[in-house]
């Protein structure tokens, strides 16, 4: 990599630089723990340091989450790659909604580990829409923009993976939690 | 079976609704359709229940200090004179200010409660004003129009209102402290155009309001409305008035930020 302009390291230290913690969470939920998750952020900011000067600064936290998703694979294929293979099931339909029973006490006082360890265990393909819908705030075009699927496809992995928790989360003792036709 | 799906339940509206991702006409549609459907009206509350459960700030891991030094490290390596942003101080000038606006806070409220009859309706900002703020910040959630100038550069942002609005409104930057400025809209309250500056923390959104004010400045007043934290303060000839779903703490810390970064 060759050296970067004084102007350049500026601009990517007030532009990019604030979202280091938007990078490395989702770097951390993806490789699912610390050490991995620093290697992963950390060539994906130098990377993006690459690219900045062909960068448009409207949409910085998209672009820097696609460099760290790209990152994350290349990484991935590298050590883990039984990874790779992981089944989505979508071939099944998708979940249509939820019934009314009362889960929603259940959900909201759902406890923080039993949380965190059901989104662990959700396939890549799952995870990655929740993780950058729910933490990142992300709309389904940007979504759909980094993982490049289109928006239908977000909104469906998003409806599975939210089933998948709230079963999780309630209990799993109504596997019909949040599918209305059983 | 509790309930049956009716022909117009569409789930995956549901779910968009519920991630705000819904234009004016569906909103409107879906809105009245969950007004109608037991079902989906729960399946929306669900939606919620699980998007507050992973609000938790738990669940966000923040860079750990070791990858920002590892990361100024290489940059400067490279040629990059520069520093990266170190992760905001446990500064105790700010507990400082954090204490000395809770002291002020707490006898403003003494102030208040001993001269109530007299300054009420002089002092507090009336009901009706509260009550616009949020519902402006609740338009701009639901309409999906959180902003005219979407950018997290506030040197984009104050410029745009140039020529829009005949006074200058503030625009801080406060990434380094977890609040990401997302843009700025023209909004109008108790018929004047206003201000709003957006900014966001892990999911929530904040609507900073600001307009011109000549109210002499003072302590945060603190309150909410229909489960949305209000904050208002007056500075530099300002009124400043701040509405989240975000919990009362941080909404506090973000104005407390904004009052010291001036």
């Amino acid at each position: 990599m060759g050296p970067t302009s004084p102007d350049t390291a500026r601009r990517f230290s007030q532009v990019v630089l604030p979202h280091l913690d938007a990078a490395y969470n989702y770097a951390r939920w993806l490789t699912r723990n610390d050490q991995d998750a620093q290697d992963v952020a950390h060539e994906a900011m130098l990377r993006a340091l690459q690219f900045f000067d062909s960068f448009n600064r409207e949409q910085v936290r998209p672009w820097l989450l696609a460099i760290v998703r790209n990152t994350f694979y290349t990484w991935l294929k590298k050590n883990r790659p039984l990874e790779l293979a992981e089944p989505l099931g979508e071939d099944s339909p998708a979940p249509s909604g939820v019934n009314p029973d009362p889960s929603e006490i259940a959900i909201r006082n759902a406890d923080r580990r039993i949380l965190a360890q059901a989104l662990e265990r959700l396939p890549h393909g799952y995870r990655e829409p929740l993780i950058l819908r729910e933490f990142e705030g992300l709309s389904y075009q940007e979504i759909a923009g980094i993982l490049e699927v289109p928006i239908g496809t977000v909104m469906s992995r998003l409806a599975r993976a939210r089933k998948r928790l709230a079963q999780v989360v309630t209990g799993g003792q109504r596997k019909d939690a949040w599918q209305r036709k059983g | 079976m509790p309930g049956s799906e009716k022909a117009e339940c569409r789930p995956e509206m549901v779910q968009a609704y519920a991630d705000g991702q819904l234009g004016v006409a569906e909103t409107l549609e879906l809105e009245h359709h969950l007004k109608t459907c037991a079902n989906c009206a729960a399946a929306y509350r669900n939606h919620r229940a699980l998007s507050a459960a992973l609000a938790d700030p738990a669940l966000y891991y923040k860079a750990p200090p070791a990858l920002r030094d590892r990361l100024g490290a290489a940059l400067t390596s490279r040629g990059a004179r520069t520093e990266v942003a170190p992760p905001p101080p446990p500064a105790p000038r700010r507990l400082l200010w954090r204490s000395l606006a809770l002291a002020a806070l707490a006898a403003f409220v003494v102030i208040m409660t001993a001269t109530l009859s007299i300054r009420l309706g002089r002092t507090a900002p009336s009901e009706l004003l509260v009550r616009d703020v949020v519902q402006s910040h609740v338009r701009s959630l639901l309409l999906n129009h959180l902003t005219d100038v979407p950018s997290s550069d506030q040197h984009t942002v104050k410029p745009w209102f140039n020529g829009k609005l005949d006074f200058s409104p503030p625009v801080k930057d406060l990434a380094a402290d977890g609040f990401v400025l997302v843009g700025g809209r023209i909004d109008v309250i108790e018929d004047r155009p206003v201000a709003a500056l957006i900014y966001r923390r892990r999911a929530h959104y904040i609507n900073l309001f600001v307009w011109p004010s000549a109210d002499q400045p003072g302590a945060l007043i603190v309150t909410a409305r229909r489960g949305f934290n209000v904050i208002h303060w007056n500075e530099m000839g300002m009124a400043c008035w701040a509405v989240s779903d975000l919990n009362r703490a941080e909404l506090q810390q973000f104005a407390d930020l904004l009052r010291t970064a001036s």
